[in-house]
C-alpha cells in the first residue's frame, strides 16, 4: 500500500462548515450540515467560534470542495474579512471555493459596499439570511459536484 | 446575606410584589452605553442594568477588541476589558448603586479578565457557568472551562472581604436556547449554582429560558425552585426567567405576545426576575428605545399577573431533572470533576450541541401538544424516568420547522386574543 494516500476524487471532497471567529451560534451550523448532506455532500462541521488558524489547518487537511462560513452575531463582516484574507494568503487554498452568509452586520444585513468588499477579499459568494439568500445558496449547491447518494 | 448587592435588590423588589425586569444591552461606545443604562433606570418598571460585552472580549480576543476601541469600530457589545477603567467609571458614575445594580453579561468560558475589569469599577454581579458558557458557546475544552470558572468564582467571591455580596447567575437554564428539554436545562442550572456555591459565591440566581409549552415551563420553574430549596442552604438565591431565546416572532404583535407569556410565566411561577426580548429580536440587535418598550410592556403584564406556583416535585420535569442532578452529584465529591465525568460518560448530553466534549447521542422533538420531549436519551440516566419516542432521521426542513415552531405559533393571527395590557406606543429610536 502506498504510504501516500491518493488524492480524493472530487466527489469525495467534504464541505467545511464553520461559524464566525467570535460567533457562538450553533443552530445555523446544524441546519447547514443537514442541508448540505441532503444535497449529497459529506460535511465536516467545525462548530461555532472558529479561529482562522483552525479553519486553515482543517482546510489543508480535508481539501474541501467548498468552505461555508456562517455568522449571525453581527461580527460576520469583520470576522469574515479576517478569515478569508488569511485563507487566501495560503497558496494551496487560493482556489478553494468559499462563501459566507447570515446576519453579517450589527445593524442587520450588510450594505452593497460591504458585500463587494467581502467578494474582493476572496469570497466567491455572499448570502444574506433572507428567503432569497437561502434560495440562492441552494442554487449554488446544485451546481457543485456531489458524491453519489446512497 | 448582607442586604447589599444585586441579589438583595431583587429580593426586596420581590417582597414588595414587583418583578425585576432587565434588558440584554451592550454598545461599544461609552456614551451610548451610559445612555442605555440611564434609559433602563428611568423606564416605568423595576429594573436592573445590563452591560453586555462584545464577542471579541467573550472569546478572549482582546487584541481585536482593543483595535476596535482604538479605531472606533462599533462592536456588538461593551468591551469592558479594553476600555480604560476611568472610561467605565464615567459610564457608571451616578447610575450604578444600591437602587440600580448593574450586571455584566458576557458568555466567556474564561472570565477572569472580565471579572477583574468589572470589580475594578465597583461592580460585582455577572453570570455564566462552567458548562453553559463552554459547551454550546465555542471551542474551549470543558476541562479548561471548569478550571477557569473555579478560579473566576473565587476571584469574585473575594469581593465579600470588602463588604460586598457578589452575585452570579447561571446561564445553564438556556444552553442552546431551544430544543433542549426543560429537565436538562433545570439540571444544568442547578449544577452550576452548586458549582458557584462551592467556590465561595453566596448570592446566586438560577436561570430558566422560556420554551415551547407554558405548562411545561411552569413545571420546570417549580422543579428548579424545589431543587434549589433542597440543595442550596445558606444561600441567597432567586430564579431569573429568560424570554424565549430561540427564533423570535417577526411580527410586532407576535413578539409582544411571546414576551407577555414570559412575564406571566415569571410572575405565576414565583420567579423574581425576567430578562426581556424585543420586537427587533428577529432582525438585529435592538435599540435602547425598543428595549425600554419591552421592559415597560413586561412590567405591565407582570403587574396584571398573580403568583400561583405549582407544587414542585410531582411532575415529569422534576423526576428527570432530579435524576440527572443526583446522578452527577454521585460521580465525585468535587463537582468540577463530576461535571467532566458526566459529560464524558454522556450522563449530561445536550441535543444537537456540536462541542467535542458533548456526547451528542441525545435528540429532542416538539410533541403535538407543544411539549419538548426526548427522542433519544443517549446514555443519560433517564431509563424508566423519561418517556422516549424514537424519531426518524431529521431533515433540514424538519429542523427549521422545529426551530421556528414558537415564531410561527406567535406570528399567527389570533382573532380571539385580547391583549392583557395596551401595547406601548412607538417611540423614536
Amino acid at each position: 500500500m502506498s504510504p501516500f494516500p491518493t488524492a480524493p476524487a472530487p466527489g469525495d471532497q467534504p464541505v467545511l462548515v464553520a461559524g464566525g471567529i467570535s460567533d457562538s451560534h450553533t443552530w445555523n451550523l446544524v441546519y447547514l450540515q443537514l442541508l448540505l448532506e441532503e444535497h449529497g455532500h459529506r460535511v465536516v462541521n467545525l462548530g461555532p467560534c472558529v479561529p482562522e488558524d483552525l479553519l486553515i489547518s482543517e482546510a489543508l487537511a480535508h481539501r474541501p470542495a467548498l468552505i461555508v462560513v456562517s455568522s449571525v452575531n453581527g461580527h460576520g463582516y469583520h470576522d469574515g474579512m479576517r478569515t478569508v484574507t488569511r485563507l487566501r494568503e495560503h497558496p494551496e487554498l487560493a482556489g478553494v471555493p468559499a462563501v459566507i452568509g447570515g446576519k453579517l452586520g450589527i445593524a442587520g444585513p450588510c450594505g452593497d459596499d460591504e458585500v463587494a468588499a467581502l467578494r474582493a477579499a476572496g469570497y466567491d459568494a455572499v448570502f444574506d439570511d433572507s428567503a432569497e439568500g437561502v434560495a440562492a445558496f441552494r442554487r449554488m449547491l446544485d451546481t457543485l459536484p456531489q458524491r453519489a447518494l446512497v | 446575606m448582607t442586604g447589599v448587592g444585586f441579589g438583595a435588590f431583587v429580593r426586596r423588589a420581590h417582597d414588595a410584589g414587583h418583578l425585576v425586569v432587565q434588558p440584554r444591552m451592550g454598545m461599544s461606545s461609552p456614551a451610548r452605553m451610559r445612555a442605555g443604562l440611564l434609559a433602563t433606570r428611568s423606564a416605568a418598571a423595576t429594573t436592573v442594568g445590563t452591560i453586555t460585552l462584545d464577542s471579541y472580549t467573550r472569546v478572549g480576543d482582546l487584541e481585536s477588541a482593543e483595535l476596535a476601541v482604538l479605531e472606533g469600530v462599533a462592536l456588538n457589545g461593551y468591551p469592558i476589558v479594553s476600555h480604560e477603567t476611568t472610561t467605565t467609571l464615567k459610564v457608571l458614575e451616578g447610575i450604578h448603586g444600591p437602587d440600580f445594580p448593574v450586571q455584566v453579561r458576557h458568555g466567556s468560558a474564561a472570565p477572569q479578565d472580565i471579572f477583574r475589569a468589572l470589580t475594578a469599577v465597583g461592580l460585582d454581579a455577572s453570570e455564566g457557568g462552567p458548562v453553559s458558557y463552554c459547551l454550546p458557546y465555542g471551542r474551549v475544552p470543558l476541562r479548561e472551562s471548569v478550571a477557569h470558572w473555579a478560579v473566576s468564582c473565587e476571584l469574585l467571591a473575594a469581593q465579600r472581604e470588602s463588604g460586598g455580596e457578589p452575585h452570579l447567575e447561571t446561564f445553564g437554564g438556556c444552553v442552546l436556547g431551544q430544543l433542549c428539554p426543560p429537565s436538562l436545562l433545570v439540571a444544568v442550572s442547578v449544577l452550576e449554582a452548586l458549582f458557584f456555591r462551592r467556590h465561595g459565591i453566596r448570592s446566586i440566581s438560577v436561570s430558566y429560558a422560556q420554551q415551547t409549552d407554558p405548562g411545561q415551563d411552569a413545571e420546570a420553574v417549580a422543579a428548579l425552585r424545589s431543587l434549589c430549596a433542597r440543595l442550596l442552604p445558606d444561600t441567597e438565591w432567586h430564579v431569573v426567567v429568560y424570554a424565549y431565546m430561540g427564533l423570535f416572532p417577526e411580527t410586532e404583535q407576535g413578539a409582544y405576545r411571546l414576551l407577555g407569556k414570559a412575564a406571566e410565566l415569571a410572575v405565576a411561577s414565583g420567579s423574581e426576575r425576567l430578562i426581556v426580548k424585543t420586537v427587533a429580536e428577529s432582525r438585529r440587535i435592538p435599540s435602547v428605545a425598543e428595549n425600554v418598550a419591552a421592559l415597560e410592556y413586561a412590567a405591565a403584564v407582570a403587574a396584571h399577573t398573580s403568583r400561583a406556583p405549582l407544587d414542585g416535585t410531582a411532575t415529569q420535569t422534576y423526576a428527570e431533572a432530579s435524576a440527572l442532578v443526583n446522578a452527577v452529584l454521585e460521580l465525585d465529591d468535587d463537582l468540577g470533576a463530576a461535571l467532566l465525568t458526566a459529560f464524558a460518560r454522556g450522563y449530561l448530553d445536550v441535543p444537537y450541541c456540536l462541542h467535542p466534549d458533548n456526547a451528542g447521542f441525545s435528540r429532542s422533538y416538539i410533541a403535538a401538544d407543544g411539549r419538548l420531549c426526548w427522542a433519544d436519551i443517549g446514555r443519560m440516566p433517564l431509563n424508566g424516568v423519561a418517556d422516549v419516542r424514537p424519531a426518524r432521521a431529521i431533515t433540514s426542513a424538519d429542523l427549521l420547522d422545529s426551530l421556528s415552531y414558537v415564531r410561527r405559533s406567535f406570528d399567527r393571527h389570533h382573532p380571539g386574543d385580547r391583549w392583557p395590557v395596551e401595547l406601548p406606543a412607538p417611540r423614536g429610536a
